[in-house]
């Protein structure tokens, strides 16, 4: 799953520590070149590695059992792909339909195939998803935030909530069925009762995908320092846990399946997309500081790589320019770095990590032979938070809340296994 | 928080000096010594003329450092390089002027310098900008930073990442600088700057390959800093056509000439003559002086915007050129820079004279020396038992440490201290205490002013997240010290094989008296220790009325957080791009994990936490 990263953005939200920049005059010609060259050697070193599930998840249907260095007849397929950012619905239409020109010139790339953008409600005008949608794109992520005005403002948004409104309803308009909703709750001063009614309201407009993110006050960004400098109030963590508590039983009770952490779907809305990286599946990262993970299959080995691509935007130009890829960083991972991390993104999900999949990773050590032991993964099991049944390793209802606290017990658990 | 050791620039007393070495005959004896060259600084030569440095070709930058790790011997460098200082100076090792400075290494005033470099046939004006060495000014030192687009960060090749180095990147990091990572001291036949360049990448997620080896004190590769700095850094995003915007980012006080502003132009220029505004004070001053500092002040026409320089401006008190502060033209008024706030005194102590007939001429000397800090604050206080008194309040210890010791060696004075106390807040209930007070909270300075925990709903007390590198030897001891302490672990982490981060949220109470001291002592002085402001967390009432009765704190209150720290979040995004930094918390807390089970004996038991939890339940 290709994911191009646009970097830009007119207005730097103040809760926001990505790699994202503003700039006031962009040539964005440039821009589309390199993304345009960029995705296409890294698709063509891909196909020189002869992946057969390797590129799997983003360019064939994974199939967990296939043999490592079984060769491939067909060119490689693409399930879907992602253009996140910065705010990629600042780019033109034009940018998005060559990058996708490019993929399917350099693999097969099926009308079935997801493709979402992330789009800002200040650059997502009926007649620009319009535009969007005939570039090809099939599915909409919209970054709501809140639906309230004050709120918006604190966040450093560019868009009100009636903005807001409009942009979802024309993309639901456009995209019925496929339009997400971002929302991020735990605002400093928010109450338990003003995060009801942004529910509420959400629920009102939202279309079959929601995903609910607590706001993280990262270092470096504006409402950070406010928070720490006590312009404004640090939320209580008793106060995020209930909100993200009624949350989730709001939602599973209007229909909504609670499959991964954050991310809520009815109607089998999930995003096909986001789940490859929640599987530990492989994805290629095209842009500025885009990230990828794939396996490499040369040499008959098996190793995945992590990949970070130039985050600084000019450099990444000039190193596409030159090399045709701007690659800053290749890591091979190690057997059990990629198992800490499947069982870290893995459980994150509803369905968990199946045996299978766990065994795909690790044909050697099954996962009761690394969580049966009376260890912590039992413990764990003991206080209800995790279930290692047949179909495998995973969260309980009231597990998947607390995960973050289970995962460095899991993991120590697994480096000595 | 280093307590030792030596800090900063001083490039004053390489110069030819006309003062004698002992103060009184040349200046007056509480006047800082480095003020007295400003006397005769090169204001005889003609003036520079500052319009040949437009915007493209200004880098404003700091250099940041863990003390002793040659910040002022790359300093010295630079202006060598430049030459702006002689190459001939025999100086090894910068003599620092007040006793105390050489004592402890602390700048108590920072100082700047404009250095004139070609390269690539173009001619630049870098502009150092010093900070003052220790984080009880962070304050100062963020707004020293506001002036720069970048730092050099510079990291001893055989120490390795200390606290205070982790501190400081995190103030460059936060004001969004570029950074240069320097690895000093590769002469030395213990340097590792391999393991350095490592610690670096993991902590601070910086390339090793952009790291520089240098050795400040022989030279090596030092030019190759200067056109990092120039390639790295880029120049200030301003325009000499906008009205005048100028940053006041520190302030000396001269006792003929008044006020000294250290300032910045984020926009326009100024020129002698020319009438400006504090947007703090609101007050009117006509221009006497502008000009750079090199290290000396050497006057010119103008300041443009982009450069900094000095402003002298008939200003008679430091207050009326408050750190952070933005002067604009006479009815020009303009938006003022962001983040100005008065310096906030986080640690109060009592000061008593020994004898009551010493009273005034410690009040003489306390004057004196708030003449040139206008961050401590003073307030007239009387005790039962010591008399007539004051009660200081201070940016931090170390703060309150060099004030004490300057009074004692620059004044003869000796004075009873009481031991240090932090700023609570209360939340009144009493509907009384809230008319009585006209607010409801307030801030307790003096335990003896407490008011009983009836009124109050809620109080408050000060944090700090606490900075810790150690030997991983000691770890075990510093654990059981912070748990005793009453502090949160929020993070653990190797930055290699055997040296270990530990950060810790500390009520500030907690630290003001011999945490230091304890944790020197533990480490065999190995450990370092460094801190930041981390705002007023809820303190239970019980607790209050423990800690003001001077008892220790039951464990009870660590208990109770570990258990909720099952409940904090984990619905943070978490895609493509966040994988590889979410992986690396993670693994840093099972990290965690290994080492309390290794410690042992540090985790609570498990029969503890069923134990509290019955507690709980039966409440």
């Amino acid at each position: 799953a290709p994911c191009p990263q646009w970097p830009y953005c007119r207005k730097r939200c103040s809760y926001c520590n990505f790699n994202t920049y503003v700039v006031r005059a962009l040539d964005e010609a440039a821009v589309r070149a390199c993304l345009v060259r960029e995705a296409q050697t890294l698709l063509r070193l891909s196909q020189v590695h002869r992946c057969v599930h390797g590129m799997g998840s983003e360019w064939a249907q994974l199939r967990p059992s296939c043999p490592p260095a079984a060769p491939h007849p067909l060119p490689c397929s693409v399930t879907s792909v992602f253009f996140g950012g910065g705010t990629p619905s600042l780019a033109s239409p034009g940018t998005v339909a060559a990058v996708l020109e490019a993929v399917a010139g350099a693999a097969h790339l099926p009308a079935a195939a997801e493709v979402t953008l992330e789009a800002n409600p200040s650059s997502a005008s009926a007649s620009r998803l319009a535009g969007f949608r005939a570039a090809g794109v099939n599915r909409l992520s919209i970054g709501v935030q809140s639906l309230d005005d004050a709120e918006l403002r604190m966040l450093g948004r560019e868009h009100t909530a009636a903005e807001a409104r409009q942009a979802v309803e024309a993309a639901r308009g456009l995209f019925p069925g496929r339009t997400s909703m971002d929302l991020l709750f735990g605002l400093p001063g928010q109450s338990r009762d003003a995060w009801g009614q942004r529910l509420e309201a959400a629920l009102g407009l939202c279309d079959d995908h929601i995903s609910l993110y607590q706001l993280t006050l990262e270092r470096g960004t504006a409402l950070a320092a406010q928070v720490r400098g006590g312009a404004l109030p640090a939320p209580p963590q008793d106060l995020l846990a209930d909100m993200y508590e009624t949350a989730r039983n709001v939602l599973v009770a209007t229909g909504f399946r609670h499959y991964e952490v954050s991310n809520f779907a009815r109607k089998g809305a999930l995003s096909t997309h986001n789940l490859s990286y929640w599987r530990a599946d492989e994805y290629i990262g095209v842009g500025p500081g885009a990230h990828g993970r794939f396996v490499l299959r040369g040499e008959g080995g098996c190793s995945r790589e992590a990949r970070v691509q130039t985050p600084e935007p000019i450099t990444w130009m000039r190193e596409v320019q030159s090399q045709g890829h701007g690659t800053r960083s290749r890591a091979v991972l190690n057997p059990l770095q990629q198992l800490e991390e499947l069982l870290s993104l893995g459980l994150r999900t509803d369905e968990g990590i199946t045996h299978e999949r766990w065994g795909h990773f690790s044909p050697q050590l099954s996962l009761q032979d690394v969580f049966g032991e009376p260890e912590e993964a039992r413990a764990l099991q003991q206080s209800g938070w995790l279930v290692l049944d047949s179909g495998g390793l995973r969260c309980t209802w009231a597990g998947l809340a607390v995960l973050d606290s289970l995962l460095p017990d899991l993991l120590w658990q697994l480096q000595r296994a | 928080m280093a307590l030792a050791g030596r800090a900063a620039l001083r490039w004053g007393p390489r110069l030819p000096s006309p003062c004698p070495a002992a103060g009184p005959l040349c200046r007056p004896a509480w006047l800082p010594a480095a003020r007295c060259e400003r006397h005769y600084s090169s204001r005889g030569q003609g003036k520079l003329d500052m319009s040949t440095y437009p915007v493209e070709s200004i880098r404003n930058f700091s250099i940041i450092a863990h003390v002793d790790h040659g910040k002022s011997t790359l300093a010295d460098r630079l202006l060598e390089i430049t030459g702006t200082i002689s190459k001939t100076d025999r100086n090894k090792q910068v003599l620092d002027k007040l006793q105390v400075e050489r004592e402890r290494g602390i700048t108590v005033k920072a100082q700047s310098a404009s250095l004139f470099y070609n390269h690539e046939g173009i001619n630049y004006l870098l502009n150092l900008i010093d900070t003052p060495g220790h984080v009880d000014f962070s304050y100062e030192v963020s707004r020293s930073l506001s002036a720069c687009q970048g730092v050099i960060l510079v990291v001893d090749a055989n120490e390795g990442i200390q606290a205070q180095t982790v501190a400081n990147f995190y103030l460059a990091f936060e004001a969004q600088l570029s950074i240069i990572p320097v690895i000093n001291k590769i002469d030395l036949k213990n340097a590792d700057p391999e393991r350095v360049e490592k610690q670096i990448e993991k902590l601070f997620d910086i390339p090793r390959d952009e790291c520089i080896r240098i050795s400040a004190k022989q030279g090596t590769n030092v030019e190759k800093v200067l056109q990092k700095v120039i390639e790295k850094i880029p120049p200030p995003q301003c325009n000499t056509a906008d009205p005048l915007k100028a940053l006041v980012f520190d302030s000396t006080f001269d006792h003929y000439r008044g006020v000294i502003a250290n300032i910045a132009l984020f926009g326009g220029e100024i020129a002698k003559g020319q009438k400006i505004v504090s947007a703090h004070t609101k007050k009117r001053y006509e221009v006497n002086e502008v000009g750079i500092l090199t290290p000396n002040e050497q006057p010119t026409h103008k300041l443009y915007a982009g450069q900094v320089g000095y402003l002298i401006a008939g200003m008679k008190e430091v207050t009326e050129a408050q750190i952070g502060d933005t002067l604009f033209l006479y009815k020009q008024p303009v938006e003022p820079l962001p983040g100005f706030k008065s310096a906030k005194p986080m640690v109060f102590a009592g000061m008593y004279p020994i004898d009551q007939t010493e009273y005034n001429n410690l009040k003489s000397a306390l004057e004196r020396l708030t003449l040139n800090d206008s961050s401590v604050t003073v307030h007239r206080d009387s005790s039962l038992a010591l008399g007539a008194g004051w009660r200081l309040g201070f940016l931090g210890l170390l703060h309150m440490e060099v004030f004490n010791q300057r009074l004692e060696q620059e004044y003869n004075m000796s004075v009873i201290l009481t031991a240090p106390t932090v700023p609570y807040k209360a939340v009144l209930s009493s509907a009384k205490l809230i008319k009585e007070y006209g607010k409801d909270e307030i801030t307790i300075i003096n335990p003896a002013q407490f008011p009983d925990k009836l009124s109050v709903s809620e109080y408050l007390e000060p944090t700090v997240l606490g900075t810790i590198v150690t030997p991983h030897e000691y770890i075990g001891k510093i654990i059981t010290l912070c748990q005793d302490r009453r502090a949160v672990q929020k993070d653990m982490l190797y930055i290699d094989e055997n040296r270990v981060m530990l950060k810790y949220l500390f009520p500030l109470n907690e630290i003001v008296v011999d945490f230091y001291d304890a944790l020197k002592s533990l480490s065999s002085g190995y450990a370092s220790f460094d801190y930041e402001d981390a705002g007023y967390q809820s303190a239970d009432l019980i607790k209050m009325d423990i800690l003001v009765n001077g008892n220790p704190v039951e464990e009870l209150a660590t208990v109770i957080h570990k258990l909720k720290a099952y409940r904090k979040n984990v619905v943070a995004k978490c895609y493509g791009g966040d994988i590889t930094r979410r992986m690396k918390l993670l693994k840093r807390q099972a990290e965690g994990k290994r080492l309390m089970r290794k410690i042992g004996n540090v985790e609570v038991p498990r029969d503890a936490f069923i134990r509290v939890l019955k507690k709980e339940t039966d409440k």
